[in-house]
């Protein structure tokens, strides 16, 4: 139990003083917003690792959701005159009650039918997206307010890296509490056998349903971030290639890892941006990195390099 | 009264009849065995009673309260609890885990407190997990606790899925070959296991193939054939059956036995 708890510490801890010490070593605020990227990209790879590492379920659509608050934090100042601080909640709620809706009917479906329909709602929610160009600006995008926070204006790549960092350490928080719980433990239950976790009083439903909403809010909640920090909104961040970045980042990382996440997602973001040398084979070299890491790190790189550290040190 | 009541139980899987109008009833703490050859039907009949299967027909009591049909969740919340005959484990998480799992029912389970881990939270947690520490303490697998129930033998696995049932404290318990697999000595620490639990007065359910244990452990006897019940009775009558020896050993063979 104590060490369980030390564990939790000694992550934030690690991670923490990674995100203040990084920035010395940045020569440009070109650094700033990489480092921001990954730490949104890492946000929602997180929740996403709940849904698909905890419980076992897979959403090739989550970057529906990741959308939605994204254009929540666009539609509602510009269009509603909501607050900006007020849309980041409301997307979070919108994409919660979405998933909540329509994770009760597919959730009962198992494996690749989830999969298909999964992709299905995501694919719907950029189609929408795409189409209302009205409210959305179409396939073209629009333009996101400036965060006001107090009458303070925040703008700078170096401001969002803090403010990105703070939200990431709160969701690894979050993810890394939720672990050695009676929900965490129902998640990974019903992901090793559905029939034992129901006989041993798992409503195995609820969880699932649980797990796709705070995955969903999560991603909300980085797609606001984004769409903030960048100042606009196109809909390729809702988008089924968007998707399957995500669930790249998670199961590179390690499916079930929170550490591996944050691995994942700076792996795919730092990589390009690394292999631009490479210039048009920059795509083919990402494509073969990923597979080679797959054959070799079938668990992904954060479990595997634990396995590695635990086995030298025995 | 009897804690479980199962009447006029039938089943059909495309028209072949699985189970036909079967019927028993459980005390609290009774050793209740039901026995029968390859296909009999034993393990289905645990599958309709524990809800896995809805019944074509037949009526399930739990303690007096029409339980037919009910999801084996709710089940669970209602005080029966089961094993399986090909293992259930949890095998990513520990064996304490595993347990703790079985403890679901008797926790507090808020999402919003386990998010933000309340202390009340960890308070629950310890609790749980020295419940769970003791239950594999009753079946001696404490020395495993931290280790991932996937790298158990497979002996004990078995009784880890008996630590995890009994840990939601159920009325009923259900196990479906808890001796397959196992060494003499394994069995032999199964069979006092079962008879401490029955003591406990939780009627304990069996699907068993090793004749020895539950000619040993078994207060009553059900001997199931095709789908249909042939004898009930106490070991000693249903040793004495001699169409239970045509059941298993086929008409010739029972003549053959009897010759013996």
């Amino acid at each position: 139990m104590m060490t369980r708890l030390n564990r939790r510490s000694v992550i934030l801890l690690a991670l923490a003083t990674m995100m203040a010490l990084l920035p010395l070593v940045f020569p440009s605020s070109y650094y700033f917003r990489v480092a921001s990227l990954v730490w949104v990209s890492a946000l929602a790879a997180i929740g996403l690792n709940i849904l698909m590492g905890k419980a076992g379920q897979v959403s090739l659509g989550h970057a529906g959701f990741f959308g939605i608050g994204a254009y929540a934090v666009a539609i509602g100042p510009a269009h509603l005159g909501v607050n900006a601080l007020a849309a980041v909640g409301i997307g979070a709620l919108l994409s919660g009650l979405l998933a909540f809706l329509v994770g009760r009917p597919i959730l009962r479906l198992k494996g690749h039918y989830l999969a298909i329909a999964t992709l299905g709602l995501g694919v719907l929610i950029a189609m929408v997206i795409t189409t209302e160009s009205r409210w959305t600006g179409g396939p073209d995008g629009m333009p996101v307010a400036k965060l006001v926070l107090f009458g303070w204006r925040v703008s700078g790549s170096d401001t969002w890296y803090w403010i990105t960092a703070g939200l990431l350490l709160i969701g690894t928080w979050i993810a890394l509490n939720l672990d050695d719980t009676p929900t965490g433990r129902a998640f990974r239950a019903l992901h090793d056998s559905e029939t034992a976790a129901r006989v041993a009083g798992v409503a195995v439903n609820r969880f699932k349903l649980q797990a796709f909403v705070i995955a969903a809010v999560y991603a909300s909640v980085a797609g606001s971030a984004l769409a903030m920090m960048n100042g606009f909104v196109n809909p390729d961040q809702a988008g089924f290639l968007h998707s399957v970045e995500l669930v790249t980042m998670v199961v590179l990382g390690g499916l079930g890892s929170i550490v591996g996440s944050i691995v994942g997602a700076a792996v795919l973001v730092v990589l390009p941006q690394v292999l631009t040398v490479f210039q048009e084979y920059e795509h083919f070299m990402l494509g073969l990195l990923i597979i080679v890491s797959m054959i070799f790190m079938r668990d992904g790189m954060v479990p595997m390099l634990a396995r590695l550290i635990t086995r030298g040190r025995r | 009264m009897s804690v479980l009541e199962v009447s006029d139980i039938g089943i059909s899987f495309g028209g072949v009849k699985a189970i036909d109008g079967v019927g028993f009833a459980v005390e609290p703490g009774e050793i209740f065995s039901i026995i029968g050859p390859n296909g009999a039907g034993k393990t289905t009949l645990f599958n309709v009673i524990s809800g896995m299967y809805t019944a074509s027909h037949g009526r399930v009591l739990l303690a007096g309260e029409d339980v037919t049909g009910l999801p084996p969740d709710v089940l669970a919340a209602r005080g029966l609890s089961r094993t399986f005959q090909n293992l259930q484990i949890f095998h990513r998480m520990t064996a304490a885990e595993n347990v703790m799992v079985g403890r679901h029912l008797q926790e507090n389970c808020s999402l919003l407190a386990d998010l933000l881990r309340l202390p009340s939270v960890n308070r629950q947690n310890r609790a749980t997990r020295a419940a769970a520490l003791a239950l594999l303490d009753q079946v001696g697998l404490r020395d495993c606790a931290d280790i991932p129930a996937g790298a158990l033998s497979y002996g004990a696995s078995k009784r880890l899925e008996i630590a995890r049932a009994l840990a939601a404290e159920p009325r009923v318990l259900l196990l479906d070959e808890p001796a397959a697999g196992c060494n003499s000595v394994e069995t032999e620490d199964i069979d006092r296991l079962i008879g401490r639990v029955a003591d406990r007065g939780i009627a304990v359910v069996l699907v068993e193939h090793d004749m020895k244990l539950v000619m040993k452990i078994s207060h009553r006897i059900l001997v199931l054939e095709q789908g249909r019940m042939l004898v009930e009775g106490s070991p000693q009558q249903v040793r004495d059956n001699p169409l239970v020896l045509e059941a298993y050993l086929g008409h010739h063979g029972a003549r053959e036995a009897a010759r013996a």
